[in-house]
């Protein structure tokens, strides 16, 4: 079987709500059905046959081509399977993901990841505002699984993060890792003013010193032994992260926001 | 059955079922792991007054341990669930947690979850921080040389404790000799501890006691200065009996010991003064697993 593939006609004039093409929903469904499917865009409602020219059988393996920057909620709570696009995605990119892989070869927008639960994101671009985030009045964003983007990312990234692992190949904007509760977030690049800002728990972890609020204190520097096990949980990715040269033990280790719960850390290379 | 004319009693060896979860200590470098380990395993030989049977299984090199150091592998069998749970993390809070540099992980990833680090945790008063790594937890816990790092759980799994042999010899040297070499051969099997003092024992013993506060009470059948006054299982000959007790994870594992130990002992042979193996066991209405020392030696 191929996979299930969507290749996009045209950009439609407003934004997509792309939720209803997941793999689970997919599952079991014949071309004819899925075609007949409709998405939300604006006030319209827009048969998937409309947007996209579809192949393929495996609705556990969906692929999206041509794919742009209005496309939102792809790989929506995504229960299993993977979503590879090819191109950029819209906001709330795999918002709830449960489980499965999703790629995007281009950049995605706000909330990627927004209340991820488990499973694997990889966004070969760079990522807009609230990275992981919790939805605006909620208090739990990312609860588990493992985010990789290679370029950049934008201001609040792990906003209200809970568990689970953000990397981040280039930089970070202001407020990363604001009102953490736990997780970690590396940063191989530069970072934001604000870096965790009323952070209560969870690790930065950073590659280049920042600048850090006053509400942080320095616990000087140190050999930690779990670096050598976190860096060896990224060994599959394909990413920086996964090259040995890369990985360190030695730290500056501030704890953090002393301003909030203050049992956070910001641990930066030495 | 005789082997280098050493003879090779038909008789088994009686094992009963235990609980056993297996533990890795690292250190900066193998000698504070091995010091860390020794004191984990100390005064658990047997049951009986234990608690717990441990032992080190082996050293582990740096490419085998989670966190890339030199390090360390223990075994801990009990009786029950519930005191190898406490044995285990008695020790580890007493012996691990103390112990410079010292690191511990899960030697045991499937079975039951048992907690190693995870109760430890609260040692940290507050400042301890989890880790949640490839779907382990981790504590990571302050302490005065830096960090104590835990996993949280190990697993509990079923196994079977009391696997032995005796080393029937011309003189006490020569059984010593003769157990340091089944030693040296048993510790290269792997899942497999020889709990007692360099995994031999020279007090052997037998069910009950003619005082009835204890339970068990010298094997006097086999004591050699006893020969003329209890009922013996010596020939004139022999000077002195030493045993080696084997406790391991499966029935396989303890036979392929057994067997290595019961060989490395024949290799040296009746011209080292060692004249019989036999085994100990209580007619077979105790243990459900029964150890044939000829079979094994087929």
């Amino acid at each position: 079987m191929s996979a299930l593939t969507f290749t996009l006609k045209y950009k439609s004039a407003q934004r997509v709500d792309m939720s209803p093409l997941v793999c689970q929903h997919l599952s079991g469904m014949s071309i004819t059905e899925i075609s007949a499917l409709t998405l939300q865009s604006g006030k319209l409602k827009l048969r998937v046959d409309e947007l996209f020219t579809i192949s393929g059988s495996d609705a556990q393996e969906i692929v999206i081509n041509n794919s742009v920057d209005n496309l939102d909620f792809i790989g929506k709570d995504l229960d299993g399977g993977s979503i590879t696009v090819n191109g950029d995605a819209g906001a709330y990119l795999a918002f709830g993901l449960k489980s499965g892989e999703i790629k995007v070869s281009g950049n995605a927008g706000l909330y990627a990841a927004c209340e991820m639960k488990k499973g694997y994101l990889e966004i070969a671009g760079n990522a807009g505002d609230f990275l992981g985030a919790a939805l605006p009045g909620n208090k739990m964003g990312m609860k588990g699984g493992t985010i990789l983007v290679k370029g950049n990312v934008g201001e609040r990234a792990g906003d209200h993060m809970r568990r689970g692992n953000i990397l981040i190949e280039g930089n970070a904007g202001d407020y990363c890792g604001s009102r953490m509760t736990a997780g970690t977030i590396a940063v191989m690049g530069q970072t934001g003013r604000y870096l965790g800002y009323a952070m209560r728990r969870g690790t930065l972890l950073l590659w280049n010193q920042p600048k850090l609020s006053a509400s942080f204190n320095d616990c000087g520097a140190h050999t930690l032994a779990f670096l050598p096990i976190l860096f060896g949980s990224f060994k599959t990715l394909n990413s920086r992260f996964a090259d040995a040269s890369e990985a360190f033990n030695r730290v500056q280790r501030y704890a953090g926001d002393m301003s909030e719960m203050g049992r956070g850390e910001v641990l930066v290379k030495l | 059955m005789i082997i280098n004319g050493v003879s090779i009693d038909a008789t088994f060896a009686e094992a009963f079922p235990m609980k056993a979860t297996r533990a890795i200590i690292t250190a900066q470098n193998e000698k504070w792991a091995m010091i860390s380990a020794q004191a984990m395993t100390g005064f658990a030989t047997s049951v009986i007054a234990c608690g717990c049977e441990g032992a080190i299984e082996r050293v582990l090199d740096p490419s085998e341990t989670p966190d890339g150091r030199p390090g360390v592998a223990i075994m801990i069998f009990a009786m029950g669930g519930k005191g190898l749970a406490k044995q285990l993390e008695t020790r580890a809070g007493q012996c691990v947690l103390t112990s410079p540099t010292s690191a511990l992980f899960s030697g045991i990833d499937g079975g039951i979850r048992i907690p190693l680090g995870k109760n430890l945790r609260y040692f940290g008063d507050g400042f301890q921080v989890s880790k949640q790594i490839s779907g382990k937890r981790y504590w990571r816990i302050p302490v005065m040389d830096g960090e104590f790092l835990a996993e949280a759980t190990t697993g509990q799994v079923d196994a079977i404790g009391g696997g032995n042999f005796l080393v029937l010899a011309e003189s006490q040297p020569q059984a010593l000799a003769a157990c340091e070499a089944a030693i040296e051969e048993m510790r290269k099997i792997p899942n497999v501890i020889m709990p007692f003092p360099g995994g031999v024992v020279r007090s052997g013993s037998k069910v009950g006691s003619k005082y009835k506060s204890l339970g068990a009470s010298t094997n006097d059948a086999f004591c050699p200065t006893l020969k003329g006054m209890t009922k013996t299982d010596l020939s004139p000959e022999i000077e002195s009996v030493m045993e080696i007790v084997i406790d391991g994870l499966t029935k396989e594992d303890i036979d392929k010991a057994m067997k290595v130990g019961i060989q490395a002992v024949c290799d040296l042979g009746a011209a080292n003064g060692i004249k019989r193996i036999s085994a100990g066991n209580y007619g077979g209405k105790l243990g459900p697993f029964h150890f044939h020392l000829q079979e094994i030696m087929a």
